[in-house]
């Protein structure tokens, strides 16, 4: 097993959600490489990132095997569409056989179609709607 | 048969006629309101639906769960790919075909299961490719997205293999004559029929063989 800060992280798209999990990343020592389309949209990483950026489109295979998606442990894809980030996360995990893969899908409905392929799924909507109900109703348990 | 296309442009326009003449059910979705409306107005008898066809509850609105066939031809190979596979995981749609913009994605969309990747961009440029090449090819046909093709050679005076049967030519493993056409008849050919002029040559071959091939039969390459 290797250890935890050996791992190899490559995050898809440079957002708000991608630069600062990137920043939060390189803070605990883990290599991070980002990729985004736009150059500008490095400028959104703290000071203090130490990983490298890609300015390309992550749905290009040159841009993924410039990352060298073939070594990451991790790929987690937070571009802001969905179809974009399912597609990657897909090729990570079925052709590169990535070990971890994690997407960010605004839309939950299609969930259940990933989760099939052993892609995980993040769903902003579905997370910040539970963190509220936490807020008004208390963390009840029910189903 | 029930068809779904996703998308818009000349194809759909196309597709929808022809799949409507042969007494088909045509659905077309599309996310621009006012080209709805025009889809609507120019085909009477498909159905037309505005909104995301990369979302399950659009391709269930649809009639996905009744459809044999899901056409995906965005200008976006994400949402290609992601109609597709929805249609097929959650709908169990038989039959899924996409366009891709980006040739290079072809392999990638057939790794991740979808049925058939047509690429126009990869078919026409090397269709322009080889015509431009080689003006004696007149005619050649991609098979699977160009893994295969089949050119028809036609035989000019001076040509080295005038005159030769077809065992003594120098052919590349990974091609062969199919038929020549002589005079306006297809000939089979056999190891011991020989090659003349004015003969069409009717060659199966892969497409990293196929200057090999002219050399051969030409005797040069430009």
């Amino acid at each position: 097993m290797k250890k935890n800060n050996d791992e190899y992280i490559i995050i898809v798209g440079c957002g708000r959600l991608g630069s600062h999990l990137a920043s939060l990343l390189s803070k605990t020592r883990r290599s991070v490489v980002v990729i985004d389309k736009e150059q500008h949209a490095f400028h959104r990483l703290s000071d203090d990132f130490s990983g490298f950026t890609i300015e390309a489109d992550a749905i290009e295979i040159d841009t993924l095997l410039e990352a060298k998606i073939n070594k990451a442990d991790v790929l987690v894809a937070t571009t802001n569409d969905d179809n974009t980030n399912i597609m990657v996360a897909q090729i990570a995990k079925t052709i590169y056989g990535v070990p971890k893969v994690v997407a960010r899908l605004f839309e939950p409905s299609r969930k259940i179609v990933y989760e099939e392929l052993d892609v995980e799924t993040i769903s902003p909507t579905v997370l910040s709607s539970i963190a509220f109900k936490n807020i008004i109703v208390g963390s009840e348990m029910e189903d | 048969m029930n068809i779904i296309i996703v998308g818009g442009g000349k194809e759909v326009h196309f597709l929808t006629k022809s799949f409507l003449s042969k007494g088909y059910r045509v659905t077309i979705i599309n996310k621009d309101e006012e080209y709805c409306k025009k889809l609507a107005r120019i085909h009477e008898r498909a159905n037309i639906v505005h909104g995301d066809g990369t979302k399950p509850y659009i391709l269930e609105d649809s009639g996905a769960a009744y459809s044999q066939m899901v056409i995906a031809l965005t200008s976006n190979d994400p949402d290609n790919l992601v109609i597709c596979q929805v249609a097929e995981k959650m709908f169990k749609v038989i039959k899924t075909f996409a366009i891709v913009n980006d040739p290079r994605n072809i392999e990638i969309f057939k790794k991740l299961g979808v049925d058939t990747v047509i690429s126009t961009a990869n078919i026409i440029s090397s269709l322009i490719e080889q015509k431009i090449a080689v003006d004696d090819i007149t005619n050649l046909i991609p098979i699977e997205e160009g893994k295969v093709s089949i050119m028809e050679i036609e035989i000019s005076k001076g040509y080295p293999v005038v005159g030769n049967i077809l065992s003594d030519i120098a052919f590349p493993k990974e091609a062969v004559v199919g038929c020549i056409m002589r005079n306006g008849i297809a000939v089979i050919p056999r190891g011991n029929t020989e090659v003349k002029e004015e003969d069409k040559l009717i060659i199966l071959s892969l497409p990293n063989v196929q200057s090999a091939v002219l050399r051969v039969i030409r005797g040069r390459t430009d």
